[in-house]
């Protein structure tokens, strides 16, 4: 059996036998609290991992601090539990020192976008072929609620009894700004969304970031009410299908389209708008304009877009620096350190 | 050669070429120190560069210098002050005649002399004419117009006479130290080979320098410095920038552990990851991070992942490294972390060298958090303190921080050239894959070391992080014994290191009136200083610490058999404070500077003396 297959120019180690959910549960106790979103993404890990194909030492989590953050305690992988915002930074050497893992972040709104917000936005411009899980509670738990950088403006916290005054961070936005060439959204509680995302996340080359909107039951409860409740998800909702037009709603008669340089929703059948009107989703497409504008949709106006918001192609920073390491050894006279010192100006008293 | 000028034999020579930034300082003073060495002579150098990129030409703030120091003995420091200065400005004699002996030669581009650079370079008059430079011999040489001379008949623009001068320069100190002209020809045609305009005006000039002094019998004899004898083999000049670098190359290839270099750029110690950069061919992986954290978090990621990591800074950089570094520690994950030190605190002053981020090294993190620390001794040791760094690194499974200095990191001198399967073998304690005894933890009984398992290992799955783990099998752990255990553990396992390094040598006799005690980047002024002592019959020994924590385990014995002793640092006193927490059964005096220079020689043997002359 060809156990090996290639991702651009890399061989991967792909798992001989079949794998299954139980070969990434850990023997640890879970210690989140009980209603807390980040159970469904462990779920959500632990059901994708299998089918992703590498073999299951080739599975590497890498953390930061907060609660997102234990994860790698809780998935039976190598993993690397952090210190606080330097995920993106640890995952990156991992990536560098061995492309062939297959590499996860597991952070939070204030571990990737406050204390390691330049680690995040450098890890995206360089486009290193990981993915990262972006656990967005829009709180600090850990901490015991304190506001992040998500927290929406106005936020009621312990450090903001009067109200946040900060304008928060749209992480698609933030992602995109970067030269991101994946970013998907997804709800903690959509477990087939988020599985089906994942595994598009790792077939990806380059970083993958998926913004989970998690629920902190705790602090932040129901932060993402708006968007998640029963009543109105429907309406608040935009599902992204590749190819597919951006319809919503209950009976999918709502969609989005262009109108000058914004976005718009639209009801079918309505000022004689029809399904020839509504956007088609290119999550492909090089060009990220519509995809920033997709990242940004909000309510009341607009629904939230979920699922795979761009997926574009791009060179990985870790495909380059195998090629330019390749190169040099193809082409350098220098092929061990005995040449290198005995190179150039030397040399002999006799 | 002329058989006009009579020929003195001399022992060493300081010569400091000194001129605006862009006058190529730098390349003539490498060129002068490459003839000497090819003439058989042992040498040292050290660059002095203007703070600034691009200071306004011409003035004391752009002057940019080389000093060498050759000799026919063993030389040990750059010299302390110049028996020849070569300034090509105003500027330059105005920023270095303090550096210049009384009755030196100072050789001057005369052409440069006039009104307009003196208002530049601060002087009220022209100090060729007020007297203020009657103790030295001025050789007043028209360096600039006899440049322009030579190059009339080649198809040259007139921008190359600017570019050209110093080859006159240079032509006329070959001369005066009794040099032929063809190693520097050759590097001449190897450098502008491919540019015969440049290649031809760059020769010419060089010739009219040199035919000049012969001509003009400048200096009343010229100056020959006899082959040193030095041990026979191969040879190259090597910076311990440099010399860092290959030592990390070696280290990797002796140990089949993949280079990996996470680092930001910083003055001084960026020349490392340059040098890295180039070396591809070799494997080595050079990330230039987002900023110093990331530089040394992303080698953390690619030690786990099984290379051979590092991350290089200056003493800010290293101040962002410390909770990283604290992570390595708990962890217990292989990495080298260079801090080429330089005037502190904050950005101090970049340029220049001190030792003064020992406290750091030692102390400058959160929680029980013990490192190795060691310090290289200069530019060559510099190879060699880096590859056993990584040696310890890795065998230990601990982070080694390794102390360099400005001072040694830029400046160069003669090193013989190993050969890689003659340096000691490293073996880092690598897991086997489906080892059904791995655990996370588990230690070896003699060494206290943990295993070293890559991800991609299979049977090894686990799981490492910032979070106190329980002794053995890894999971975290908040037990009160079992901190304990593991911060006594880690600690038990840095100080074991002791037992795998080198005594501590001392250099002199094993007991007597007084003992020197130094460390790292002053070993070539220390030695000067003791040497010129010991000729005269004093009992005066040194020892010069390469390893820091832990110290040698023969620490006690050295300290033990002396009347004095005086500890040396460019700090105010970092080490000996840690002696005298280490070994505080010993009193100590000490000596300090912290003016962002290095030891001067004369100033040693002075404060030596003194020691011995007090009861
Ligand atoms: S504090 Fe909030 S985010 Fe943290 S585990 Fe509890 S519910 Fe989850």
């Amino acid at each position: 059996m060809n156990n090996q297959y290639t991702i651009t120019n890399l061989t991967v180690e792909k798992s001989e036998t079949p794998l299954s959910k139980d070969d990434f549960v850990s023997d640890q106790m879970v210690r989140w609290c009980p209603g807390c979103g980040s159970h469904a993404i462990l779920n959500s890990v632990e059901a994708v991992f299998p089918k992703i194909g590498y073999k299951k030492e080739n599975f590497m989590i890498v953390s930061g601090i907060g609660c997102s953050s234990r994860f790698p305690y809780y998935v039976n992988t190598y993993g690397f539990h952090g210190i606080h915002g330097r995920a993106s930074a640890i995952a990156t050497g991992v990536k560098l020192a061995n492309p062939g893992l297959s590499v996860w972040i597991a952070t939070g709104d204030g571990d990737s976008m406050a204390i390691g917000g330049n680690h995040f936005i450098h890890l995206i411009r360089r486009n290193v072929d990981v993915n990262l899980l972006l656990f967005n509670n829009q709180i600090y738990g850990l901490t015991k609620g304190q506001y992040s950088p998500t927290s929406p403006m106005g936020t009621v916290t312990k450090t903001s009894p009067q109200g946040t005054i900060e304008h928060p961070f749209n992480p698609g936005e933030l992602v995109i700004g970067s030269q991101g060439t994946f970013f998907a959204r997804v709800i903690d509680s959509n477990q087939k969304m988020m599985t089906e995302v994942m595994f598009e996340s790792a077939r990806h080359d380059g970083t993958s970031v998926i913004e989970i909107l998690q629920n902190c039951i705790i602090f932040a409860d129901k932060t993402h009410a708006m968007v998640t409740s029963k009543e109105l998800r429907d309406d608040r909702q935009l599902h992204l299908e590749d190819g597919k037009p951006m319809l919503f709603g209950k009976d999918k008669t709502k969609g989005i389209r262009l109108n000058g340089t914004h976005l718009e929703a639209v009801t079918i059948g309505v000022d004689g708008i029809t399904e020839k009107d509504i956007l088609v989703h290119d999550q492909y497409r090089a060009d990220p304009g519509i995809h920033l504008m997709l990242s940004k949709m909000s309510p009341p106006e607009l629904p939230v877009a979920l699922g795979v918001i761009r997926s574009a192609r791009f060179s990985t920073y870790d495909d380059l620096v195998e090629e330019q390491i390749h190169y040099a050894k193809a082409n350098s006279k220098i092929k061990c350190v005995d040449d290198l010192l005995n190179s150039g100006d030397t040399f002999t008293i006799e | 050669m002329s058989n006009r000028a009579k020929v003195q034999e001399i022992e060493d020579v300081v010569v400091k070429f000194v001129g605006d930034s862009g006058d190529g300082m730098q390349l003539t003073g490498t060129l002068f120190s490459d003839a000497a060495v090819k003439a058989g002579n042992d040498m040292a150098t050290f660059p002095d560069f203007p703070a600034e990129i691009r200071a306004p030409l011409n003035t004391v703030a752009g002057v940019s210098g080389f000093q060498v120091h050759i000799g026919s003995s063993k030389i040990h420091t750059s010299g302390d002050y110049c028996d020849v200065l070569v300034a090509m400005n105003p500027a330059s004699l105005k920023a270095n005649l303090k550096w210049v002996k009384p009755g030196a030669t100072i050789i001057v581009d005369i052409d440069t002399f006039e009104e307009k650079a003196f208002a530049k370079a601060g002087y009220d008059s022209n100090p060729l004419d007020n007297g203020s430079l009657d103790s030295y011999y001025i050789l007043k040489a028209p360096v600039s117009s006899m440049t322009k001379a030579a190059l009339t008949d080649l198809p040259v623009d007139t921008k190359m006479a600017d570019k050209t001068r110093n080859m006159f320069a240079l032509g006329l100190m070959l001369y005066i130290f009794n040099r032929q002209l063809e190693p520097t020809i050759k590097y001449i045609n190897n450098k502008f080979g491919k540019n015969l305009p440049v290649l031809e005006a760059n020769v010419a000039v060089l010739n009219a320098g040199y035919n000049y002094a012969d001509t003009i019998e400048a200096l009343p004899s010229i100056y020959n410095i006899a082959p040193a004898v030095i041990e026979k083999g191969k040879y190259r000049n090597i910076t311990g920038n440099i010399a860092a670098a290959w030592g990390l190359l070696a280290a990797s290839e002796r140990s089949a552990r993949p280079l990996f270099l996470g680092s930001y750029p910083i003055t001084p110690a960026t020349d490392i990851m340059i040098e890295l950069a180039r070396h591809k061919s070799l494997g080595a992986k050079v990330f230039q991070a987002e900023d110093e954290i990331a530089g040394i978090c992303s080698s953390l990621g690619a030690s786990f992942a099984g290379s051979l990591a590092v991350t290089t800074t200056s003493g800010p950089g290293l101040s962002l490294k410390s909770e990283a570094i604290g992570l390595a520690v708990i962890t217990e994950l292989p990495i080298v972390i260079i801090d080429v030190q330089r005037a502190g605190p904050s950005t101090g002053m970049p340029t220049k060298s001190e030792q003064a981020d020992l406290y750091q090294a030692l102390f400058g993190r959160n929680g029980e958090c013990p490192t190795v620390v060691m310090a290289a001794s200069s530019p060559a040791d510099c190879f060699y303190a880096a590859f056993e760094a990584a040696k310890i690194a890795m065998e230990h499974m601990t982070p080694v921080l390794l102390l360099s200095d400005g001072y040694i990191a830029n400046g160069s001198q003669l090193f013989k050239i190993p050969k890689v399967a003659d340096l000691p073998e490293i073996h880092p304690p690598i897991a086997k894959p489906n080892d059904p005894n791995y655990k996370p933890f588990r230690r070896d009984p003699e060494t206290f070391v943990r295993q070293w398992a890559f991800p991609g290992t299979e049977g090894l799955r686990h799981r490492v992080g910032g979070l106190e783990k329980e002794n053995g099998i890894g999971t975290v752990s908040t037990d009160p014994n079992n901190h304990q255990l593991m911060v006594d553990m880690r600690e038990a396992k840095v100080q074991k290191v002791s037992e795998y390094i080198a005594d501590q040598k001392i250099i002199g006799e094993n007991e007597g009136d007084l003992l020197i005690v130094s460390w790292g980047g002053t070993l070539g002024a220390m030695t000067s200083a003791v040497d010129t002592l010991q000729k005269e019959g004093k009992s005066v020994s040194l020892a010069h610490f390469k390893h820091i924590m832990p110290l040698p385990k023969n620490t006690a014995n050295v300290l033990k058999g002396f009347k004095k002793i005086l500890v040396c640092e460019l700090n105010s006193g970092q080490f000996v404070n840690y002696l005298r927490m280490k070994h505080h059964e010993h009193s100590y005096f000490q000596y300090n500077k912290v003016q962002g220079l290095p030891f001067m020689v004369s100033d040693l043997i002075a404060k030596f003396n003194q020691m011995l002359n007090e009861k």
